[in-house]
């Protein structure tokens, strides 16, 4: 019997979205499962997108057509460009969302996708024929049979809200959690684990005193995420600062007893770098003020985000200790603050392409994964789409590297090393960061979305036309040039060597920039914004370009060993008792994946190799 | 697939053993040997040559084996210098070959690892290194055992903080750049701690020079009073004249050297003219002067006097032994010790009879391993933290330069500072460093 669809994904959050509209872009008949369609596209904690690393993440699912960025321009009222005033590395777009906005767009997004139906119902459990993935079965007994599934959750999966000494059994407020899922997820055999994300209490604005606060304007013009969005059409709003006071943090301290985080009711782990209120006034007990931002989320919408005071406190003392902020003092909660905790799949159980190992045809995306944030959800989401569609058409499975992308060095980080709390991108975590850049996202990634089949024809003109203009640039940048004693004369410091050096050499020197540049040469003036942006960048890196290649061959060499995945770690002669236990656990793909497993040595990777080659030598004759 | 750069290594082990055997595999290859004895030998022939330092000096007679690739080893072109094992002929030639283009210190187990690139392994032969392979790992796994227990893992472990002080800062004021007590006070906290780290490591590197010259070798010297016997002292231990031997005193006018194998280690042996008050010439002038020096620079230095002729030691020196020579003139019991110093030992020998030189041959052995303990394994690995501080150092001066709003650069020279300590230190882990910043500051969200 022919299969209804070729891709099924359970889930309309971030991940989902992404994952049905990459499956359907790929060629496969998809069907996107979720509860209700109106709350497909909903941001269920901050209402923002993008940020440092994260807005390197919506880049380069946008330039590989994926939705969110340009879902993100829709809705967008305040972009701001972080990490401005350094390198263009590490410079991440983020924008403040209209939560209706977002979630419109989306959804019109999802509606106007070819290949993709929506089915609004609970899913419930797997379908397995023959240890083969054959579709969904939802709360209301309806068989969906499709050939891969991907599996976005989000905190659905025995989902447990705390507010106060309550606890709530919900994957969202009022909505219901799901249980189904997560005891067929035991019973492949994938270990799970338990974590907890929380969210601040939802502010009415009318009762904010804004003029006592620090407004905080968006950037002008607007710094789009889409390669394809020429310009912010949406209205822009500002943001407001204020900060905690003495008496926010004596009333948290005098109850922090009955935060369930401090009470023992909690027992998955939370964000470090996302840490609750009560949290940050137990860990920094010298602090006297931290910042909170106040974001309005909607043109229309009263409701304001208070960024920096998530909690689990119960509602009474939210309410006290909220109004002894700045500017709050006769606020109204719209709604409480609460913790959740959620069961998430180790992500060591998959492969590089998010497929479950133990279970064909079934992909991960999202928080079941172990990771937070709507930009990681969506970017796996993309992948596990793309993979899911790939494996219902019987083509091999899509990954992408450490070495290309931030995509890539999540997907290794989490497949690699697991998570130990919920994961979130940062720049920190790419080793190649100044080579993976936000402005050159669709340089890096666009023409593999183009081989992969995921990009559009829209999309291919831009980038096509995009790329025309950067050759351009670099071949006018790399013709041009000048003695040493011409570039004196012009004004620039340069040692008089007697040496020609061309524009983009020049352009490489501390002390001399575009502007410099065209004064020298007016033809450079007629260049793009953002071509002459992508040549100051690849100048400015041009020094460490060759080392980060000679280390990018290295990587790519050692990944280009692969591991069996029926290897017998425990037969391997030499390595540590621990290192069998970790490999096993992992089963590294390639010698390279191996190497990033935490505790690894340099003989434990000798031994591999040994081991790797042992079967292929050459008979003891 | 060439990996480009050549690598070499001290093969064989280090310290004692009376050879030691350099590696070098790939494209460079033949170009170092050159470099270092003249012309190529034959291919695959052992040739003894003449191993010339790059400032023209002899460093060695040793024999070395041109093996051009693909039938070698590692599959690449590769060649082998057996020299004399000293630690400072080793840590010399580490030393010149690491300044030469192209040329860098192998990693653990890259010849290895380049013999599997290029499919020089077999089955056969994999079986056979197992074994090999396995003592590597255990040498590996005493060496980190060392970083962890000995004087050198706490300076490490100290650098490495201070390297993931500057790293974490850094990174905290590119990736927490909107809370408001990180980014501002991050980078002059980076800058002061990574210039922390950098005096820390220059000076380091100055004191591994220090204790690079204590390593060159030891030198004995026999210093005493003139006529007591040091030269025959020398002959007897030496067992061939090596000095000349005279009843009058003030014969020996400049230092006389021999070497000697003592504990598997080269040890070179000095005698020097007798101190007197007063010298008979300005030769003999000179030559006072000169023992003056060589007792200076002395690692172990023996005074001798005569059981006849009992002279103590200028109280500027401190020698390890006393020794009473001409022990056959005189009944054992009536000898007259003169020097009764605390914790400096004491022999009666006769270089004439021969008695008592056992003895002395045996204190000499025991006197040279206490003074090597330790080093035996430090010479290369020390050799390896000086060329990795080195390159610390000079990313670090780099990061220094880096303005404000260059961080994301100033953080990738910390990378490259740490990178170039991690072959030390083991690898620079991007969640220790975040790990850092969430214990150090307050994020929020």
């Amino acid at each position: 019997m022919k299969a209804a669809f070729d891709v099924i994904v359970v889930g309309g959050g971030h991940a989902g979205c992404e994952a049905a509209a990459a499956a359907a872009r790929a060629g496969a008949r998809t069907a996107l499962v979720t509860h209700r369609f109106v709350t497909i596209g909903e941001m269920s904690c901050n209402p923002a997108i993008g940020g440092l690393g994260k807005g390197h993440l919506v880049r380069e699912v946008d330039a590989l057509d994926g939705v969110m960025g340009r879902v993100a321009d829709a809705a967008g009222i305040q972009f701001r460009l972080l990490n401005r005033s350094k390198g263009p590395a590490v410079r991440g777009p983020r924008a403040q969302a209209d939560r209706k906005l977002y979630r419109l767009a989306m959804q019109q997004a999802m509606m106007e996708q070819e290949n993709l139906e929506i089915i609004e119902a609970a899913a419930e459990g797997l379908i397995l024929k023959d240890g083969l993935i054959a579709g969904i079965v939802t709360e209301d007994g309806r068989n969906i049979s499709g050939l891969a599934v991907v599996l976005t959750t989000g905190t659905f999966l025995n989902g447990l809200i705390h507010l106060g000494e309550k606890k709530i059994p919900a994957g969202r407020v009022g909505e219901p959690p799901s249980h189904g899922f997560s005891r067929q997820l035991a019973s492949l055999g994938l270990r799970l684990g338990r974590l907890k994300t929380g969210t601040p209490a939802r502010l009415d604005g009318k009762t904010i005193a804004w003029d006592q606060l620090e407004e905080q304007k968006g950037d002008d013009p607007p710094v789009p995420f889409s390669f394809l969005t020429w310009q912010i059409t949406t209205p822009q709003i500002s943001c407001f600062i204020t900060h905690t006071s003495d008496r926010t943090h004596r009333i948290i301290a005098d109850n922090i007893g009955r935060s369930p985080l401090y009470s023992g009711q909690i027992s998955g782990v939370g964000p470090r770098y996302c840490p609750s209120i009560e949290d940050k006034i137990h860990r920094f007990a010298d602090k006297s003020s931290h910042q909170i931002f106040l974001e309005p989320e909607g043109l229309d919408d009263d409701s304001v985000y208070p960024n920096g005071i998530s909690t689990s406190l119960p509602e009474e003392v939210q309410d006290a200790f909220i109004r002894t902020i700045a500017g709050l003092e006769n606020v109204r909660i719209i709604r409480p603050g609460y913790a959740i905790e959620y069961d998430h799949v180790d992500p060591t159980e998959l492969d590089h392409a998010l497929a479950v190992k133990k279970q064909p045809g079934l992909f991960l995306a999202g928080q079941i994964n172990g990771t937070t944030g709507y930009e990681e959800a969506a970017a796996q989401g993309l992948l596990a789409g793309l993979n899911a569609a790939r494996l219902a058409a019987g083509q091999p499975a899509a990954q992408f590297d450490r070495t290309e992308s931030y995509l890539g060095v999540m997907v290794d980080d989490l497949v690699t090393r697991g998570v130990s709390e919920p994961y979130r991108m940062f720049t920190s975590r790419a080793e190649f960061r100044l080579m993976l850049r936000a402005d050159n996202a669709d340089q890096r990634l666009t023409a593999k979305g183009m081989a992969l089949g995921l990009v559009g024809a829209g999309r291919h003109a831009a980038f096509a036309a995009r790329m025309a203009d950067l050759d351009h640039a670099r071949d006018l940048l790399s013709r041009l040039n000048l003695t040493s004693a011409a570039a004196a004369k012009a004004g620039l410091k340069v040692n008089q060597d007697g040496q020609r050096r061309s524009a983009f050499q020049l352009l490489a020197m501390p002390d001399v920039n575009f502007s410099d540049l065209t004064r020298i040469w007016p033809e450079l003036s007629a260049l793009p914004d953002f071509a002459r942006e992508a040549m100051e960048a690849d100048a400015l890196y041009s020094g460490y370009a060759d080392r980060q290649k000679e280390e990018i061959a290295h990587f790519r060499r050692d990944d280009a060993v692969t591991l069996p995945p029926d290897l017998d770690y425990a037969a391997i002669p030499g390595l540590s008792m621990e290192l069998r236990q970790k490999l096993s656990r992992v089963k590294p793909a390639t010698i390279g994946q191996a190497t990033r497993i935490d505790g690894m040595t340099p003989a434990g990777v000798t031994c591999l190799l040994l081991a790797l080659r042992k079967p292929k030598g050459r008979s003891a004759a | 697939m060439n990996p480009g750069k050549t690598i070499f290594a001290l093969s064989s082990g280090s310290g004692r053993a009376g050879i030691a055997v350099f590696r070098l595999s790939g494209p460079a290859s033949a170009a170092a040997l050159a470099a270092l004895v003249g012309a190529l030998p034959e291919p695959r022939r052992f040739s003894q040559r003449r191993l010339v330092a790059s400032d023209g000096g002899l460093l060695d007679q040793a024999v070395v084996v041109w093996l051009p690739g693909p039938g070698t080893a590692t599959g690449e072109d590769m060649a082998e210098f057996h020299i004399h094992g000293g630690p400072a002929l080793i840590a010399r030639l580490l030393r010149e070959l690491s300044a030469m283009a192209g040329l860098r210190l192998a990693e653990p187990g890259e010849f290895t690892r380049r013999a599997f690139d290029n499919e020089r392994l077999d089955l056969l032969e994999v079986e056979g290194l197992s074994d090999l392979l396995a003592a590597e790992s255990e040498a590996q796994r005493h060496l980190a055992m060392r970083q962890f227990s000995g004087e050198v893992s706490g300076q490490i472990e100290r650098w490495r903080g201070g390297l993931f002080e500057s790293v974490s800062l850094v990174e905290a004021a590119i990736d927490f750049a909107e809370e408001d007590d990180v980014a501002g006070r991050a980078f002059g906290q980076a800058r002061a701690a990574a210039r922390t780290l950098l005096d820390e490591l220059t000076d380091a590197l100055a004191g591994s020079e220090r204790a690079e010259a204590v390593r060159r070798g030891l030198r004995v010297v026999i210093a005493g009073a003139p006529n007591v016997g040091k030269s025959s002292l020398l002959n007897a231990l030496v067992e061939r004249d090596a000095a000349i031997v005279s009843p009058v005193p003030g014969t020996t006018r400049d230092i006389i050297e021999a070497s000697l194998m003592i504990a598997g280690i080269p040890v070179s042996l000095a005698d020097t003219a007798g101190l007197r008050d007063a010298a008979a010439d300005a030769i003999e002038a000179e030559g006072m002067v000169r023992t003056a020096r060589a007792i200076s620079d002395a690692d172990i230095l023996v005074w001798v006097e005569a059981v006849d002729q009992p002279e103590e030691h200028p109280a500027a020196w401190t020698p390890d032994l006393v020794v009473l020579n001409k022990a056959d003139l005189m009944p054992r019991d009536s000898i007259r010790i003169s020097n009764d110093q605390e914790g400096t030992a004491l022999l009666r020998v006769s270089a004439k009879s021969g008695s008592g030189l056992d003895a002395l041959r045996a204190w000499l052995g025991k006197e040279v391993s206490r003074r090597l303990d330790g080093v035996e394994h430090a010479v290369v690995v020390r050799e390896r933290h000086r060329i990795a501080v080195s390159e610390s150092i000079r990313f670090l001066n780099d990061a220094l330069q880096r303005r404000e709003d260059a961080l994301e650069i100033m953080a990738e020279d910390m990378r490259n500072a740490a990178r170039a300590l991690a072959s030390l230190t083991g690898r620079m882990d991007v969640e220790e460093v975040l790990g850092r910043i969430f214990a150090d500051f307050c994020i929020g969200k």
